[in-house]
C-alpha cells in the first residue's frame, strides 16, 4: 500500500490505505509526546497487525518503544513461541508480566468455583506493570467494532491513578487533534485500531502478507463444546464428564486465555480464506468465541473501567 | 474501496435509531448474536418491539434512561464502499458530541420527522454541520408513511429548509424523503413515492462525490517526527515523516521550512512500501530533503509560493465544552497539528445563538455548549490556514491547564 494515487488516480486512497494512514499518524503522535510509551502484544493478530503499524510508522528507523505481555500462564504455547519469534524478527523489547507471579506475591488471589479464569485477574498485573515500569502511554489493539461499550472508546483514552476508567467523563476527541495530556501517576491508552473491523483486519492480514501463530489457521485439535463454543482439551481446560471429546479442523478468532477461548470450526488454512470466512460469518467474534464477555450485557464496560485492556 | 466518514445527529423520537439499525441491519453489519442480546433485552424490558436504539447505546448508564449520551462509532460496508457512523445525541446539551462527530465526517445526516416538520433541533444540527464544514449536507425527511407519502409535505420542508440553509455556508446539500422504518427510499426507491426521483439514501451515500472535498492545492505537511535510524546501513538517513495536511509534494519539489524559512528541495519521499511519487492528504510518508537544514516536530512543511499564515494571534470561532465558562484573560494549552503552545484568551467577540444563529454581541464568556468568536494570542507562532480552506491546518483545541481536560474546540478565520 501507500503507493501511488489510490483509487483511479483521483488522490483518493483506498479505505485500508486511510486507515492505515491514520493508525500510523496515532503511533508517530505518542512516541512523540510521551515519556515512555508501551506496545501491549499477546502475539493475537490485532496487536500483530498494531505492531506492524508501527513498524510502518518509524521505517527505516526502529520501533522507539518496549512491547509488552500480559501472560495469564493458560497461553497458548503456539502464540508465546510466535510472540518471541516476532519480537526478535522486529528487534524490539519485549516485557512479560506474568499473572502467576501476581498471584505467588498475593497480589491477586485465583478464582474459585466451577470454572475458574484468570482473565479478570490480568488488569491487576497490567497496572502493576504499567507503574512499576512507569508507562504513560499504553498501546491497545481494540476495535470499536469488537463490543458496545468499546464503540464510545476514545483514540486516546484517558486513566486516572487507579487505572480507570471513566466512560461518562471521556475527553472530547475532534478532528486528529489528540489530548495526551495527563499528571504524573496517570496513564493514556491509545487505541490505533479503532476504526478497524474485524474484516479490515484480516484483509490487511493478507493484503500484507502478515504472518501470524499457527492457530488461526485450520488445525485437527481436541475440543469439546460448552455453552455454545468449542474449548481445546488441555492442561487448563479438563471435559466434565457429560462433554464428548472430538476431534474436528478448527481455527481460532481470538487467542486469548485458553480457558475462555473458543474455536471455530473451519477448513480456512490462509489469510484470504478467513477474509471469505469471515465476510460471511454472522456472528461477531467475541460473541462466537470468548466466554469472559458473556458474562452480562455491561461485563466489558465494568472490566474496563477498573482498567482492563 | 472507498471510505466515507458520516455523522448523524438525533433524539429518540425521530427515528435515527431505527435509520441506523436499518442500515446496518440491510447492510449486514448486524451481527445475529449482537440482535439476540438486543431482543433479550428488549422482551426483559417488555418492549413492544426489538429497540433497535439498543444496539449503539453502549453505555450502562446510556441503557438505564434510554438516551444516548456519548459519540458511538458504528461501522457497515457494501460492495461500493466502507462507512464509519458518528452517531451522536441530538438535544442542545450535546452540543460538544455533535461538534466531535462532525469534526471528521464526509456527510452529515439531518433527521426530519415529515409531521413535525423544521424544529430548531434540525437548524442546529444544520449549522453544526456547516460550522464544521462538513462537506456534504443530507436531509431526510422520515416518516413519510405517517403522512401518506405526501409529496407536497417532503417539498415544503425542503423550501423551508433550503431557505434556512442559504444563510449558511454548506456547499452540498441534498433531500431524500424517506421511512426508516417500512424502509422506503433507505435502500431500495420506494413504490410508495413515484414522483421522487433521487436516489435511495444508501445509493447516495453510496455515489456522492468526495475525492475533491480534500485540499490538493496546498502543500502542507507538519512534522511529527524525525526519523534518523543511525545504524551501520542508514548512517545519514534522515527523514522527517509526518501526515500530509494538504497539497501534493513531489520529489524535486522545492519546498520551504517553518519557522526556519530555510528552501531546500524534496529529495524523496519514503514508506515502508516503498519510495512514492506523489504524497498527499491523507497519506502518512516521510519527507528527506536534499540540504541539510534543521527541522523538528512542530515544524511545517510548506512551499516558498504557497504558505500559511504565521502568526500569534488568532481569530476563531471556538466552540466550548465544559462547565467553567471562558472568559478574557483565561489561559489554556492549545494544540494546532503538531505543537502544543500557551493561550491566552485576548476578547470574546459574540456568543452565537446555535439556534437562531443571532450573535449577542454583549456576551463576555462562553458557557458549556456555547459556540462564540474569540480572540486569542499564543506563546509561539502558529503556521495556519483558515479553517475554511483546510480543517487540518484551520483547526485546534484548547485543554485546561490544571485538569488537563480538552475543554474547547477552534476553527480558525485568515485573511482569506
Amino acid at each position: 500500500m501507500d503507493r501511488g494515487r489510490g483509487v483511479s488516480g483521483q488522490y483518493q486512497l483506498t479505505q485500508l490505505e486511510s486507515i492505515e494512514a491514520q493508525s500510523i499518524h496515532i503511533i508517530r503522535e505518542v512516541a512523540a509526546e510521551f515519556e515512555r510509551p508501551v506496545l501491549l502484544f499477546s502475539g493475537g493478530k490485532d496487536s500483530v497487525v498494531m505492531l506492524h503499524l508501527a513498524q510502518k510508522a518509524f521505517w527505516p528507523g526502529r520501533i522507539p518503544f518496549p512491547v509488552m505481555h500480559i501472560d495469564t500462564g493458560h497461553n497458548f504455547p503456539e502464540v508465546l513461541e510466535f510472540r518471541d519469534e516476532c519480537a526478535g524478527r522486529l528487534g524490539v523489547n519485549l516485557v512479560v508480566a506474568s499473572v502467576q507471579e501476581s498471584i505467588d506475591s498475593g497480589r491477586v488471589s485465583e478464582e474459585t468455583g466451577p470454572d475458574p479464569s484468570r482473565n479478570r485477574l490480568q488488569t491487576r498485573t497490567l497496572l502493576d506493570a504499567i507503574t512499576e515500569h512507569r508507562f504513560d502511554a499504553v498501546f491497545g489493539g481494540a476495535r470499536r467494532d469488537e463490543e458496545k461499550a468499546r464503540a464510545k472508546e476514545r483514540v486516546f483514552s484517558f486513566r486516572d491513578e487507579f487505572g480507570q476508567w471513566d466512560p461518562k467523563n471521556q475527553r472530547p476527541e475532534l478532528w486528529s487533534l489528540y489530548n495526551g495530556r495527563h499528571r504524573a501517576g496517570e496513564h493514556i491508552r491509545v487505541f490505533p485500531l479503532s476504526d478497524w473491523t474485524e474484516l479490515d483486519i484480516w484483509q490487511y492480514i493478507a493484503t500484507e502478507e502478515i504472518p501470524l501463530p499457527t492457530i488461526y489457521f485450520s488445525h485437527r485439535r481436541q475440543v469439546f463444546r460448552r455453552d455454545g463454543m468449542l474449548l481445546a482439551v488441555g492442561p487448563y481446560v479438563t471435559p466434565r464428564d457429560d462433554e464428548e471429546v472430538v476431534e474436528v479442523s478448527v481455527r481460532y478468532r481470538t487467542v486469548g486465555d485458553m480457558t475462555v477461548t473458543g474455536a471455530v470450526e473451519s477448513p480456512a488454512t490462509s489469510a484470504e480464506d478467513i477474509v471469505a470466512e469471515v465476510a460471511a460469518s454472522r456472528l461477531t467474534e467475541r460473541g462466537a468465541t470468548r466466554a469472559d464477555d458473556r458474562v452480562s450485557e455491561a461485563s466489558m464496560e465494568d472490566r474496563k473501567r477498573e482498567g482492563y485492556f | 474501496m472507498e471510505l466515507l466518514r458520516l455523522a448523524t445527529a438525533g433524539s429518540v423520537d425521530d427515528g435515527k435509531s431505527t435509520l441506523i439499525g436499518r442500515l446496518l441491519y440491510d447492510s449486514k453489519a448486524i451481527f445475529e448474536d449482537q440482535l439476540e442480546a438486543v431482543e433479550r433485552v428488549s422482551r426483559q424490558r417488555g418492549d413492544e418491539y426489538t429497540d433497535l436504539a439498543l444496539l449503539t447505546d453502549g453505555l450502562r448508564a446510556e441503557r438505564e434512561q434510554g438516551i444516548t449520551i456519548d459519540v458511538a462509532y458504528r461501522y457497515f460496508a457494501t460492495p461500493a464502499r466502507k462507512f464509519i457512523i458518528a452517531d451522536t445525541p441530538g438535544h442542545i446539551q450535546y452540543t460538544r458530541n455533535m461538534v466531535t462527530g462532525n469534526s471528521t465526517a464526509d456527510l452529515t445526516i439531518v433527521l426530519v420527522d415529515a409531521r413535525k416538520g423544521i424544529v430548531e433541533q434540525t437548524r442546529r444540527h444544520a449549522f453544526l454541520a456547516s460550522l464544521l464544514r462538513v462537506p456534504h449536507l443530507l436531509l431526510c425527511v422520515n416518516k413519510m408513511d405517517l403522512v401518506g407519502y405526501d409529496r407536497d409535505v417532503f417539498e415544503s420542508i425542503r423550501e423551508e429548509f433550503a431557505a434556512f440553509a442559504s444563510r449558511l455556508d454548506v456547499s452540498d446539500l441534498s433531500f431524500i424523503p424517506i421511512s426508516a422504518l417500512q424502509g422506503d427510499n433507505v435502500v431500495q426507491r420506494s413504490a410508495n413515492m413515484p414522483w421522487y426521483e433521487g436516489a435511495s439514501l444508501l445509493h447516495h451515500l453510496e455515489q456522492v462525490y468526495i475525492s475533491s472535498d480534500r485540499n490538493l492545492i496546498d502543500p502542507r505537511l507538519p512534522v511529527q517526527w524525525v526519523i534518523r535510524p543511525q545504524t551501520a546501513s542508514q548512517p545519514d538517513y534522515r527523514g522527517y515523516a509526518g501526515r500530509v495536511a494538504g497539497g501534493v509534494f513531489r520529489p524535486g519539489d522545492e519546498v520551504t521550512v517553518l519557522p526556519s524559512g530555510l528552501s531546500t528541495t524534496v529529495a524523496g519521499i519514503d514508506t515502508f512500501g516503498g519510495p512514492v511519487e506523489e504524497a498527499f492528504p491523507p497519506m502518512s510518508v516521510t519527507i528527506r530533503l536534499s540540504d541539510d537544514v534543521d527541522v523538528s516536530r512542530g515544524d511545517l512543511i510548506c512551499r516558498p509560493m504557497n504558505q500559511p499564515t504565521v502568526g500569534q494571534d488568532l481569530d476563531a470561532m471556538v466552540a466550548w465544552m465544559t462547565e467553567r465558562p471562558l472568559k478574557a484573560g483565561d489561559f489554556l494549552a492549545l494544540k494546532h497539528t503538531t505543537r502544543w503552545v500557551r493561550a491566552v484568551v485576548k476578547d470574546i467577540h459574540y456568543r452565537l445563538d446555535v439556534n437562531t444563529l443571532h450573535r449577542d454581541e454583549a456576551a463576555a464568556t462562553l458557557g458549556l455548549n456555547d459556540v462564540g468568536r474569540v480572540s486569542l494570542r499564543v506563546t509561539q507562532p502558529l503556521f495556519y490556514d483558515s479553517y475554511r480552506r483546510n480543517r487540518q491546518t484551520g483547526s485546534f483545541i484548547l485543554a485546561a491547564e490544571d485538569t488537563n481536560v480538552t475543554v474547547g474546540a477552534g476553527m480558525l478565520h485568515g485573511p482569506d
